[in-house]
């Protein structure tokens, strides 16, 4: 046996090979899609967040049999916490369900296809640049896609200002329409406390040509986790103009605030 | 009762072994003439091969003497060869003069043959570009102008003289025995270079299928713009590990380290203007092309790959 493959094999449980594999994501002959997903790299990445999901996080997961088995669905979600962990997270919980699991794929800002490694890797556990192009290819090849429609402004927030929701774009909205893809909204509770930044040093960030640069402590905190997913909501796709638009967003904020609320009822301590 | 006059087709480019593959596919049921900008080859007895720059006047002679009915364009000159003066002349008004001189002779159907890299590698690309997208290239380097500049000629010429029925291809990597190209030499080679970090989706298609690919856009005068690829997609990284090459890592940032090293090092499989190609995605979605023309790869990148591994430095 190889180095490799006996590496695959203690760092790949059976059981997790088998349930990737089950999956079955639309591939080529290389096991590669056209935005880099990579099914044998996937499994790794699988392995690891199940450690960080179960031990490190203890995220309850509630309401995640909500999105729909199959066809395009939009997975929106409150931003926070500096790094993408929500994204991973949330990501996780729908790959990991045990009645049809789906493999979603997360919008990540448009800095991280420009850091060596850090790009390649999050392209193969599944993430794709965050543009409107790719999210309507992905909405048309049936993808489940996580977004977050708060983008920088949200996962860049302060401490402070936890579990307020910054501006929602309008995009998602607009594809949803387009693609006639359920929303389903998603409330992260928990995701704030993991690395809370207590000021962001902007020059800083522009020099570094990073969207922020927060003063915060150099480690992941163990916070637990709350993720309650909600019921999908359903828009047509009449033409209607701008303002509506922003109301329909308007109203799927709304929800996730509902669901944001529950999740802090629902939580009995930080960690 | 007369006998039906055989189709007669320039073919420019004939040095190159897509050319000779397109010849190869048409010779039996058509008459053929081929050109190259750079030297003369034998293609034997019944196809007349000739060594012209398409500037020159003589060039119009060849369409007095054979009359043609068609055109297929594979003389892009590849941004690896010659000076970029020379490119250009020979790209953007070498094929000028060749449309001019399609458009006076009343040429029914041209193909042109472009490439996957006027869309140019930036790091905001998304997967899967279609046809309509914007050509960034020339924004990358100076040296891929040409390419971009021949493309926006054969466009004006798309629509000033639909009667030409031109069509615009642009192909992904094409690869395979005979290439000579930047990518094919890499493929082919022991050592190749990579930038630390990066390894960006790319694809390939094998020259037989895309001569099959030229055959079948010709016989079929659909006017317009299509990208070439199959469905199927690989890390650059990966595929030099599938064709047995040892990858070099450059440093990749800041990103003036990897410009400044390859500049002094002057690789021609590895050029500095091409950077950006190693470090971000360009992957067309080749569906339109696919559809329209009933196209459907036959080569898997496997077969491609083992190829490369099994023919390092082929003659």
């Amino acid at each position: 046996m190889s180095l490799a493959s006996y590496l695959k094999s203690k760092l790949i449980p059976a059981d997790i090979n088998e349930h990737i594999n089950r999956i079955r994501k639309p591939i080529g002959s290389l096991g590669y899609d056209p935005w880099g997903y990579n099914n044998e790299v996937m499994k790794y990445g699988f392995s690891l967040t199940r450690q960080i999901y179960e031990k490190y996080f203890r995220v309850e997961a509630l309401g995640v049999e909500n999105v729909p088995a199959e066809g395009p669905v939009l997975i929106i979600a409150n931003h926070s916490g500096q790094l993408p962990i929500d994204g991973l997270l949330v990501g996780y919980a729908l790959a990991s369900r045990e009645q049809q699991p789906r493999i979603p794929r997360a919008m990540i800002e448009r800095f991280f296809p420009t850091v060596p490694w850090l790009g390649n890797l999050l392209n193969e556990f599944g993430a794709v640049l965050g543009d409107p192009v790719n999210c309507a290819k992905m909405l048309a090849n049936n993808e489940a896609v996580i977004v977050f429609p708060e983008g920088v402004r949200g996962s860049g927030k302060l401490y402070r200002d936890r579990y307020q929701l910054k501006r929602f774009g309008n995009g998602f909205m607009h594809l949803a329409m387009k693609y006639k893809a359920p929303i389903v909204p998603v409330g992260v509770v928990g995701c704030e406390e993991t690395i809370p930044a207590i000021a962001n040093i902007k020059p800083l960030a522009k020099a570094l040509g990073i969207p922020y640069a927060p003063v915060a402590m150099p480690v992941v905190l163990p916070a637990k986790v709350h993720l309650n997913f909600g019921p999908p909501m359903y828009f047509d796709d009449l033409e209607i103009p701008e303002e509506l638009v922003t109301e329909r967003v308007e109203q799927v904020k709304a929800e996730i605030s509902r669901l944001i609320d529950k999740g802090l009822s629902e939580r009995k301590k930080l960690f | 009762m007369t006998k039906q006059r055989r189709p007669h087709i320039l073919v420019t480019g004939a040095a190159g072994a897509l050319a000779q593959r397109v010849i190869n596919q048409l010779r039996d049921h058509c008459d053929l003439v081929a050109v190259d900008f750079r030297e003369q080859v034998y293609l034997g007895d019944d196809i007349p091969s000739y060594c012209i720059d398409f500037t020159k006047r003589v060039f119009e002679d060849l369409f007095r003497r054979y009359e043609f009915d068609g055109v297929i364009h594979l003389g892009r000159i590849q941004s690896s060869q010659l000076t970029r003066m020379r490119r250009y002349n020979a790209n953007v008004l070498g094929t000028q003069k060749l449309l001019d001189l399609s458009h006076k002779y009343g040429i029914k159907r041209v193909v042109v043959l472009s490439t996957y890299h006027v869309y140019g590698a930036v790091a905001y690309n998304p997967a899967l570009i279609d046809e309509s997208a914007p050509l960034k290239a020339a924004g990358l380097s100076a040296d891929l102008v040409d390419s971009v500049e021949l493309e926006n000629l054969a466009n004006i010429y798309l629509w000033r003289y639909p009667e030409l029925n031109i069509t615009i291809l642009r192909p992904c990597n094409i690869v395979g025995p005979g290439v000579r190209n930047t990518m094919s030499s890499l493929l082919s080679s022991d050592n190749a270079p990579v930038l630390a970090g990066f390894s960006p989706m790319m694809q390939f298609i094998h020259i037989d299928d895309m001569a099959d690919a030229i055959v079948r856009a010709y016989k079929k005068p659909v006017r317009g713009v299509f990208n070439v690829a199959p469905e199927d997609w690989v890390a650059y990284q990966h595929a030099l590990k599938l064709c047995g090459c040892r990858r070099i890592p450059i440093p990749s940032i800041p990103p003036v380290v990897p410009n400044l090293i390859l500049k002094t090092l002057k690789l021609k499989s590895f050029p500095s203007y091409l950077t950006a190609f190693f470090k971000y995605p360009v992957v067309i979605d080749g569906r339109a092309f696919a559809r329209e023309f009933d196209f459907k790869p036959k080569r898997p990148l496997k077969e491609i790959f083992r190829f490369y591994r099994e023919n390092k430095r082929p003659v």
